[in-house]
């Protein structure tokens, strides 16, 4: 028994639970609405035939054997998980990478506002910008690989390059963000004990993996569980670069489930891929959450 | 007494909202406004105009017009289907046709009595449902035809009577593609046809391209498959199969991608959809010729320092040149919230006087021969010569010795067969996969439209 257990229940003063009801009230309605009923609805939709138009027809489990046996839906799953799997390295070390910079080496707010700024544009835009920069023909990034002597590389129109390429922007686009994050965990760890390290001759290595990595661990798994759910949830970049070519090489799950839904009418397959990447995700995020310890601090 | 302020002004907002979004949920109709959505910027002014003068004819009656990118057109009216905020009358397109009609969204127009023969020959036709029932009323044409830049043809000596005489086969490319291997330039000034020609290091390709074509190729491969006499299905109109598995259809593509791979058409991935189609090829001066469609003409003649001109599509195996003629219609939709406005609408949209304030705009060629004529003449003030596009439709006409145009193909599960076609036409251009592979391809799309 702690202390804090014996202790009698502060309650709060008679009448805030109304109130405070009423303040949880717009977002619980906006749970229950946009979340909540959309998701159990989708569920439902999964096990009919819907175009949208006519009442959904009941099929049982015929579009997940569908999805089971659709060549298509696993391609898909591949390159997503090739894009999460480039995405979340490359961005996870360079992010830590720049939060320690900016932690170890300087406290300017300036640039920390310029490690955020391309956060600020939206995946549409950056994917615009990038793809003009990127064309084989035209584009500014390809007239400096040329000119540094180098064949043209067709980033966004050779099914090699092009899933490393839109993992690439969307680093670019998200490291900052990701590195603030990591960067607010490091603010967190005690100065006193990189002085004490310092005291005892520890190298900045050293002190790296033995004092900030450990104490990290917490923010850094939170960091790595939310961007792997966004990561899994790719669309615009893929919609404004490449629309899922070539021949499917960027033909990841969202956009697959888009073009079922919106482009071939078939709502209830595509609630059917929708169901199975809430699954995938949702054992990958516990997955991750146990084995990364997220919830438990090596603080004291 | 706090908290019933708070909850009395919540319920006040909303009950505002509620009203707000009611009022706006209509999409701005009423008894006497009628909706109508295109998706192309250029010919809002046309359409503009004939509003206005409908008004004129029709006292008390509004027409509201609406343009939308091509993209967020159709994710647009499909979400206004189910939200009931659909427009009145909207611009069809063929392709989307089918599925529309199997959804059941389209009002017929039978009581509008079109008459197939007051339009351009195939148009009206092709808007007839498997049911008997018309669902659209034409509206334009287009045609295809091969873009030059003058200045590199004369370089390379052509003329434009050689240009409007070009034939081809899939055997060695016949005159069509000496002229577009003459026409490339390597980085050291050597020609496509000439000794020590460099395929890897081209500066000025022969041929651009608008990448690998869907299931139709309308601006790629059809004119090919057209003249070498490959149809599309095994129909006309609302065909149950598909014909990509055609040996004659598979050497076709085999030899047009083979162009690429030879150096003398732009290779697929140079190509972009979103930054780098045909017309920027043209522009940027990395290619000589382009098969583009009528609806570009404004675009190509605007090329600042560009000398354009148009030249007929070759002749094939059939001994035919060969384009396909696609129409635009405009149709109602099954829900409009001005039903009887929404119908006089389109009839006037379908009229000789509608058709000829169009075409006067010089933007479009309208579906009437009347305001064809119209079209042409506006164009040609602007200094456009139309000539390779309207010269297969006159020819057809007159017994289509020469010229031969075909539709867009007409079938069920057209979104499908674009899911299917897509990625295996990219796959064969960009990754060099086999013809053959169209097989299955074939084979997966017809078993959807067996369903």
């Amino acid at each position: 028994m702690t202390v804090a257990s014996t202790r009698p229940p502060v309650r709060p003063p008679r009448g805030d639970g109304a109130l405070a009801a009423l303040f949880v009230a717009p977002a619980m309605l906006g749970f229950l609405v946009f979340l909540l009923w959309p998701t159990l609805r989708g569920v439902y939709l999964s096990f009919t035939r819907f175009n949208l138009l006519t009442p959904a027809e009941w099929v049982g489990l015929d579009n997940y054997v569908r999805m089971v046996n659709d060549p298509i839906f696993w391609d898909s799953l591949t390159v997503t998980v090739e894009y999460v799997a480039i995405n979340i390295a490359v961005q996870t070390v360079a992010a830590l990478a720049i939060a320690v910079l900016l932690q170890r080496l300087t406290q300017s707010a300036v640039l920390r506002g310029i490690v955020l700024t391309p956060y600020l544009m939206s995946n549409v835009v950056a994917g615009i910008v990038w793809l003009w920069i990127l064309d084989t023909q035209l584009g500014i990034g390809n007239e400096i690989v040329a000119g540094l002597g180098f064949d043209r590389i067709p980033f966004l129109a050779d099914e090699t390059w092009a899933i490393p390429t839109i993992a690439l922007i969307n680093v670019w686009r998200h490291v900052g963000y990701t590195a603030l994050l990591l960067f607010a965990g490091l603010q967190a760890i005690p100065n006193d004990m990189y002085e004490a390290a310092k005291v005892d001759g520890a190298s900045e290595g050293r002190m790296f993996w033995r004092i900030t990595m450990p104490l990290l661990r917490p923010v850094l798994a939170v960091v790595l569980i939310m961007t792997v759910i966004g990561s899994f949830q790719v669309f615009d970049t893929v919609a404004v670069t490449t629309s899922g070519g070539p021949a499917n090489a960027t033909n990841v799950l969202q956009f697959y489930i888009y073009g079922s839904a919106f482009g071939r009418f078939q709502f209830g397959y595509a609630s059917a891929m929708s169901v199975a990447l809430l699954v995938v995700l949702s054992a990958i995020t516990f997955l991750q959450y146990r084995l990364t310890r997220a919830g438990h601090t090596d603080l004291g | 007494m706090r908290i019933r302020t708070v909850v009395a002004l919540t319920g006040a907002l909303a009950l505002s909202l509620a009203t707000g979004c009611a009022q706006g949920g209509a999409a701005g109709s009423s008894a006497d406004t009628v909706t109508y959505w295109l998706w192309d910027a250029n010919q809002q002014p046309a359409y503009q105009a004939c509003a206005k003068d409908f008004e004129r004819e029709n006292p008390g009656l509004t027409v509201k017009i609406t343009q939308l990118g091509w993209d967020d057109y159709w994710t647009k009216l499909t979400a206004g289907f189910i939200a009931g905020t659909q427009p009145d009358v909207f611009t069809d397109h063929i392709q989307k046709f089918g599925q529309f009609a199997d959804l059941k969204v389209l009002e017929p127009l039978d009581d509008l009595g079109i008459d197939d023969s007051t339009y351009q020959p195939g148009l009206a036709a092709n808007w007839m449902g498997q049911d008997g029932h018309r669902y659209g009323a034409p509206k334009d044409w287009d045609t295809v035809a091969l873009f030059y830049n003058r200045k590199l043809t004369t370089a390379a000596g052509l003329t434009a009577a050689q240009l409007n005489d070009l034939s081809w086969n899939p055997k060695d490319g016949g005159t069509f593609e000496k002229a577009i291997a003459h026409l490339t330039v390597d980085k050291n000034g050597k020609r496509g046809d000439e000794a020590g020609f460099d395929k890897n290091n081209v500066k000025v390709y022969g041929l651009a391209t608008n990448g690998g074509g869907d299931g139709d190729g309308q601006t790629q491969w059809s004119t090919f498959a057209a003249s070498a006499g490959w149809t599309y299905t095994n129909e006309k109109r609302w065909g149950t199969e598909y014909q990509y598995d055609s040996k004659t259809f598979q050497s076709v593509i085999k030899w047009y991608f083979g162009l690429a791979k030879k150096g003398y058409m732009v290779p697929f991935t140079d190509y972009n959809s979103q930054s780098n189609q045909a017309n920027t090829q043209i522009a940027s001066g990395k290619a000589a010729t382009a098969f583009d469609g009528a609806w570009m003409i404004s675009s190509y003649a605007g090329f600042k320092n560009l000398d354009m001109a148009t030249a007929v599509t070759p002749a094939g195996p059939t001994g035919k040149r060969a384009t396909m003629m696609n129409g635009l219609a405009d149709s109602i939709t099954k829900d409009a919230h001005n039903m009887a406005g929404a119908k006089k609408w389109v009839a006037y949209l379908a009229s000789a006087k509608c058709q000829q304030t169009v075409g006067s705009y010089g933007i479009v060629f309208p579906a009437t021969p009347d305001g064809t004529k119209a079209a042409v003449a506006a164009y040609e003030k602007k200094g456009i010569d139309v000539s390779a596009f309207t010269r297969p439709v006159a020819g057809e006409k007159a017994g289509g010795k020469e010229f031969a145009t075909f539709s867009y193909p007409i079938t069920n599960y057209a979104a499908d067969v674009y899911a299917l076609m897509h990625p295996a036409m990219q796959d064969i251009f960009g990754n060099g996969r086999s013809v053959t592979s169209l097989d299955r391809t074939n084979s997966q799309i017809n078993l959807i439209l067996d369903q």
